[in-house]
């Protein structure tokens, strides 16, 4: 029944993304958030989404998949896009229908920032379904490890998202075991009142939190009794390695920043 | 209630790089008040095939008939609701749907969700707190502090309680000591005959297929392969073994008994009381000689 959910969930493939250093794109991923933020005009937006499309269509990953995999969220997206249409009020008047009116700067602010928002959930799927958990958190780990001198904790931080990552699915299925239990024992989500269907989770979530904390301590203890010590002097088994492809995605990120400021209207 | 699958065909996740087909052509009629068993290696699509019984999948092609009711890719919600309560399902593990406060409250939860008014509920839970063998200060202890095996009741009860018509046993005994296996089986059995309940038992045990039911579905990869009684079913080892299926104990061992005298023994001995029963025969016939 959760089975259409595609967040957070690895691909496995071999194109272009899929193969890069979990360390490079890790890094890409973090500074293109924050490069999103520079856009500001419709040249920049629409060269900000046309990227994202190329790295989609690099990555392999079709389209259709990605979009019903990620609907949940565009219903969000088409929210905050109704949200400015109704509510800001700046700029000449598109269109008046009696009861409200929609202003040319609310359509612009709630496109751009409909835009703003895809991008970043496309470009950080892309991120999830082209690398394995793994990856991201020995990327992760390797990236920060400098913050080890300030005392952060960076393995065992490492340790428990790859713990939450891996763990992901096993918790998906579990709900979608335990929802089918209650289904079947006259359970109902899809009607009745909010408050109703506020009080049917519930014997979803109870099961659930039991099982999970379970699983926490048998985890723990097949951990121990296999002599896990946290990360000191530990080596690994995956090496990462970086490769000229790597180096050329953080180009390509340098080229897309400047010509981000080359477009960018004026303050 | 007459259950009968037409061609019913299942993949899941459909339409995503994770499609995976489960279930091709299955066909199948399970008659009211009867007692079927279906049996098959891991992955061989049973517990796909249960999820068909009750509307928790619907087919993606073919038609699932239940009672008066047809289940087809596009029956609504809403429908399924009214079949749900009629089937019951003990899944596996179904100790892990536990979450009330209370035992009685646990139980009470499926009837209550189908409309019987609480005070019945309740009195159902209490009725059958004691048909599980539970003792009776249970029903107001929290079901989280009950051992495994006293869970495994609790949870059978909670879907005992809204009295289906049928009943599905998804492995209701794995993880059990061997004589709380015994009994739950036993009660099963008991109320398939007393309630006159149409009973579906998927199990990897040959010896419980054997013992209970009237009739055997073997499933393998995805297709229902043989369809018989079980007499039909364990007589032919060699059509099991390509489908990974071993013998049930007893008929395993008349196997080799006959190897050893020479001759069959009549009968194929489902139970060990029956196969106790031919060796005896056989014996006093071998004495007479």
């Amino acid at each position: 029944m959760l089975e259409k959910m595609i967040f957070g969930r690895y691909v496995p493939g071999n194109s272009f993304v899929h193969r890069l250093d979990p360390r490079s794109k890790l890094l890409f991923i973090f500074l293109f958030i924050i490069a999103v933020f520079l856009a500001n005009n419709t040249m920049t937006y629409g060269l900000l989404l046309a990227f994202t499309l190329l790295v989609i269509f690099i990555s392999r990953i079709r389209l259709y998949f990605l979009f019903n995999g990620l609907k949940p969220i565009l219903f969000l997206i088409v929210f905050t896009l109704l949200m400015h249409f109704l509510f800001t009020k700046e700029g000449a008047v598109l269109l008046d229908l009696k009861i409200f009116k929609i202003y040319e700067e609310g359509v612009r602010q709630g496109i751009f920032i409909s835009i703003r928002f895809l991008v970043l959930v496309l470009m950080t799927t892309v991120l999830t379904l082209t690398t394995s958990p793994i990856s991201i958190t020995d990327g992760m780990e390797t990236l920060l490890n400098p913050l080890k001198r300030v005392k952060l904790p960076v393995h065992e931080l490492a340790l428990m998202m790859s713990i939450a990552l891996r763990f992901i699915p096993t918790l998906m299925d579990e709900t979608d075991k335990i929802l089918k239990a209650q289904l079947a024992r006259g359970s109902d989500l899809t009607s009745g009142t909010i408050k109703e269907r506020i009080r049917a989770v519930v014997p979803l979530l109870v099961p659930l939190f039991v099982s999970a904390f379970k699983r926490a301590e048998d985890l723990a203890i097949a951990m121990e009794v296999r002599g896990y010590r946290g990360g000191e002097g530990r080596t690994r088994y995956r090496q990462l390695n970086w490769q000229g492809r790597d180096t050329l995605v953080i180009i390509i990120f340098i080229v897309l920043v400047a010509a981000l400021f080359w477009l960018r209207g004026g303050s | 209630m007459d259950i009968s699958l037409q061609q019913v065909g299942y993949s899941y996740a459909k339409g995503t790089p994770f499609e995976k087909r489960a279930l091709f052509e299955v066909n199948a009629s399970i008659e009211s008040g009867s007692y079927t068993a279906v049996i098959g290696h891991t992955g061989s699509g049973k517990s796909t095939l249960l999820l068909h019984l009750n509307g928790l999948l619907k087919p993606t092609e073919g038609v699932v008939r239940i009672g008066n009711v047809s289940i087809t890719a596009d029956t609504k919600a809403k429908e399924l609701k009214e079949i749900r309560r009629n089937v019951g399902i003990v899944f596996q593990f179904p100790e892990h749907q536990l979450f009330e406060e209370t035992v009685e409250k646990d139980i009470m939860f499926g009837p209550m969700n189908f409309g019987v008014p609480a005070e019945e509920a309740r009195q159902r839970a209490h009725e059958l707190i004691k048909l599980l063998g539970l003792p009776e200060d249970v029903a107001q202890k929290s079901p989280f502090d009950l051992s495994g095996g006293q869970m495994r009741r609790v949870a059978i009860a909670g879907v005992l309680a809204f009295k289906p018509s049928i009943l599905i046993l998804d492995e209701p005994t794995a993880g059990l000591d061997p004589r709380g296996r015994k009994e739950i089986m036993e009660l099963f059995n008991k109320l398939h005959k007393e309630e006159g309940l149409t009973t579906i038992l998927v199990t990897h045990s040959m010896e419980d297929a054997a013992m209970y039911a009237d009739q055997v579905l073997v499933m393998h990869e995805g297709r229902s392969v043989i369809v018989g009684t079980p007499e039909e079913v364990f007589a032919d080892a060699e059509r099991l073994k390509s489908f990974r299926l071993g013998l049930p104990r007893s008929v395993a061992f008349q196997r080799d008994f006959e190897k050893l005298i020479g001759r069959p023994l009549g009968r194929l001995a489902l139970t060990e009381g029956q196969l106790a029963s031919s060796i005896a025969a056989a014996l006093k016939e071998e004495g007479e000689r």
